[in-house]
């Protein structure tokens, strides 16, 4: 059997990934490029009796070396050499798309063209002449319709039969840059070829143009091969670029950017007649615009989708967690019948069943969330949102697009920062995407809600509405004001271009739609699953060992047996009532001594000096150190740290009780510990994910940093509030 | 009359005149087809008046008034 290997290219919004989708269908997986977040998606299909291995390559505008997209797209051409590249190209904006197109066949690598979006071609009453096409670039031509999948086999057969062709060859495409760059790209490309520099990989020509446009991946890369030369070579282009600035006031790159749109221009009105004017005539996506970008009404609606987006998720997502969290719960149940009481059964139930049910807890909100988004995405909406708000964001030094993740971490009181985080995978402006993952973990959460309830329900009861409303208002804030921070300090740097574009509106597939809806769940399965296991594992060892002493474990036993022998021989029903009790709350004394004499009880203990800045005893210690697993640990660690036994929100009437007459809390260290829940240290599933979208240092970096900021705001605030009170 | 994207009223239309931007945006810019002698229109503002969507070459795409401050165009008379 022949095997062939493809890569598909293009323009983000041609059509690439649902021609990848149609043609590949489930035989496709996802991977990463080494060191960086770009999805490397590959996928398989047969045709006759050849196997097609296909890259789908990330969408980019241009071969320079930017962006990781566009620096991962050349990578694969030079390194990975694919006998073809197929260029997904939008045929209703052939002017723009051709630019990539250009660049492809100026680097010489075997290309051609799958005119996408033909339907649209035809409805829009333009008439292509592919044949003439073909001709003037010197490459195949088929057209499709990625949704419906027409025209795939015939792109399929072509790509084949030209791969052979070509037999791997590059040809790269000589066309003249004007009079200015003319004379000089001849004379370094002479050098170069005769230096036999760069020569495995690229073609002379090529080589001399990139450094010409400046392309910085090239000129070191020629640096570290022959300084002597590269020295040269960046002395002719500064000559040219002098020139260039002083007789016409521009740039070399921006000349050569004019003579490849002379180029397409030239051969487009060629081959490409409109038989109605184009201009006159709004479509339905400026329709749509004038009310869903309008001055009013656009905000509005945003708004109110937002809203309903979240609504949606929490609700629907709230039957299948319900779900997982009582499968997950009669697990724990099952394995503590059969396994004996002890170490083994304890690492079983609170290490592995709560640790991999904490995660998995997560997947069905993770796929509801994923669909909408996906959604928002390939319909054209998210790029309005992001053109509507970015405005303000950018005044934090962030991006309009980062009002997603923002929300889904609970910038709506609720949400989760496990698929916010994961959600700024949308963001191309790296700068923008690092400050709003590690400000997005500050949101509300839903797993920090019940930490809030208890609080205001035994301080604050009668402000209920307000202080819940303070608190997201003051995430908000914290968020904002901590992003510009970051983007005036360590993140520093130009805000990356805004040059975006709006794309038309579409009905999303289905079948798109759910493809990256389960590429992100698996991931964070996959991701998520074995790290966070072995923190839980972790977490509950601190909480764990070193269990109590022989002598105090003794003596708890014996008293135990001492009440059981009680109760036994009690008649009286009042008298059992009472020893029953007394053995609930001897065995809540039996787990709060255990978990005072582990290492996280310990730290507690040890912290309470530095932690009584901010009004915390240690059982407050005890329980933040809990949540740092997972926000949801918070309650019921105070509960056992009041010895109350694992709390559930639901009957925390006991817990709050306690608090309200532990001298230890009062208003103002109840305000404290809210202002350091909602900001300190992201839960483990957050920080694993937080790396895996950015790296481990700044995962730890936020893990030190939000517990600092926190631990200061908290500190400021206790004194504060119990000044003036 | 030449002027800078920025000036320009909903609805009207330029030619591009000149690109004084380098660098990335600049290399960004010309990506998307703005290039010298590039016809556009101005088909929306955001809500609060930045950044601004353009038609050009049959498709819309959006810069922020201090990147569009860089492209200097000529306006033309709106075609009667």
């Amino acid at each position: 059997m022949n095997k062939h290997y493809l890569a598909f290219a293009g323009n983000p919004n041609a059509g690439k990934t649902t021609l990848f989708n149609a043609i590949t269908g489930s035989h496709q997986h996802v991977g990463n490029y080494p060191g960086i977040t770009v999805d490397r998606k590959e996928g398989s299909t047969i045709l006759g009796d050849s196997k097609i291995d296909i890259v789908d390559l990330p969408g980019c505008y241009s071969l320079t070396a930017y962006t990781q997209e566009e620096l991962v797209a050349r990578q694969v051409l030079v390194e990975e050499r694919p006998a073809l590249v197929v260029n997904v190209v939008d045929a209703t904006k052939l002017e723009r798309h051709l630019y990539l197109t250009m660049q492809f066949l100026e680097l010489g690598v075997p290309v051609m063209l799958a005119l996408n979006m033909m339907d649209d071609v035809r409805s829009k009453g333009i008439q292509i002449n592919v044949k003439q096409l073909q001709k003037d670039l010197g490459c195949p031509a088929v057209g499709t319709v990625a949704r419906t999948g027409a025209g795939k086999e015939e792109l399929l057969r072509t790509a084949v039969e030209y791969a052979q062709q070509r037999n791997g060859e590059w040809r790269p495409l000589e066309i003249s840059y004007g009079p200015d760059v003319d004379p000089v790209l001849e004379r370094l490309s002479a050098m170069i070829a005769e230096a036999d520099i760069l020569q495995q990989k690229y073609p002379p020509r090529w080589v001399a143009l990139k450094h010409i446009e400046g392309d910085d991946s090239i000129i070191e890369q020629g640096r570290s091969i022959d300084p002597e030369l590269s020295e040269q070579i960046e002395a002719e282009v500064q000559i040219l670029r002098d020139h260039c600035m002083k007789t016409l006031n521009t740039f070399p790159e921006a000349i050569i950017a004019d003579y490849r749109y002379g180029f397409i221009n030239a051969l487009l009105k060629k081959s490409v007649f409109a038989t109605q004017p184009q201009s006159a005539r709004l479509d339905l996506t400026d329709k749509i615009d004038q009310v869903l970008t309008h001055k009013v009404a656009g905000p509005v609606l945003m708004l109110a989708l937002l809203y309903a987006m979240f609504h949606i998720t929490f609700t629907l997502g709230e039957y299948p967690m319900e779900l997982t969290h009582n499968f997950f719960a009669l697990l724990a149940g099952g394995a503590s019948a059969i396994i004996p009481d002890g170490v083994i059964q304890s690492l079983v139930v609170s290490g592995v069943i709560d640790g991999v049910g904490g995660v998995l807890g997560f997947v069905p909100l993770i796929m509801i969330m994923f669909i909408i988004i996906a959604f928002l995405e390939d319909s054209g909406y998210m790029a309005r949102m992001a053109y509507m708000l970015d405005k303000i964001f950018r005044s934090f030094g962030l991006h309009g697009s980062s009002v997603m993740p923002f929300i889904i971490s609970g910038g709506i009181a609720g949400g989760c920062a496990v698929p916010g985080v994961m959600a700024t995978r949308t963001l191309r402006s790296p700068k923008e995407k690092l400050a709003t993952i590690i400000t997005a973990p500050f949101m509300p959460c839903g797993a920090k809600i019940p930490v809030f309830l208890l609080l205001i329900g035994a301080f604050f009861s009668e402000h209920r509405a307000a202080v819940m409303f303070s608190i997201t208002l003051g995430a908000w804030v914290m968020a904002l004001l901590v992003a510009r921070l970051l983007r005036s300090t360590l993140i520093r740097g130009e805000s990356t271009p805004f040059v975006m574009e709006l794309p038309p509106y579409r009905l999303p597939t289905m079948q798109g739609v759910l493809i990256h809806m389960w590429e992100r769940t698996w991931e964070y399965i996959r991701k998520a699953g074995t790290v966070v296991l072995a923190i839980s594992i972790l977490l509950w060892a601190a909480m764990t060992f070193p269990g109590l002493n022989q002598e105090v474990e003794q003596t708890f036993i014996a008293q135990q047996i001492i009440l059981e022998q009680q109760l036994d021989a009690s008649t009286n029903q009042a008298q059992q009532e009472i020893l029953r009790e007394k053995i609930v709350e001897l065995e809540h004394e039996h787990s709060l001594a255990a978990l005072k004499n582990s290492a996280a009880g310990r730290l507690g203990q040890m912290l309470e000096p530095l932690s009584s800045l901010a009004g915390f005893n240690w059982r407050t210690n005890i329980a933040l150190i809990g949540g740092v697993a997972a926000k949801e640990v918070i309650v019921s660690t105070l509960g056992t740290a009041y010895s109350l036994g694992e709390t559930d929100i639901e009957v925390s009437g006991d817990l709050m009780s306690r608090m309200q007459n532990d001298k230890d809390w009062n208003h103002a260290s109840a305000i404290s510990a809210i202002i350091f829940v909602l900001l300190y240290a992201p839960c483990f599933v957050t920080i694993v994910v937080m790396a895996r979208e950015s790296s481990w240092s700044w995962a730890m970096f936020a893990l030190i940093f939000n517990t600092t900021l926190a631990f200061g705001l908290a500190s400021a605030a206790y004194h504060i509030v119990t000044a003036v009170a | 009359m030449h002027c800078s994207i920025r000036h320009l009223q909903l609805h009207d239309k330029a030619r591009i005149i000149s690109i004084s931007a380098g660098g990335e945006l600049g290399r960004r810019i010309r990506d998307m087809g703005l290039v010298t002698g590039t016809e556009i229109e101005i088909v929306g503002r955001a809500p609060l008046k930045d950044p601004v969507a353009i038609r050009l070459r049959g498709f819309t795409l959006t810069l922020r008034n201090n990147e569009a401050d860089h492209i200097t165009v000529e306006k033309l008379e709106p075609t009667p």
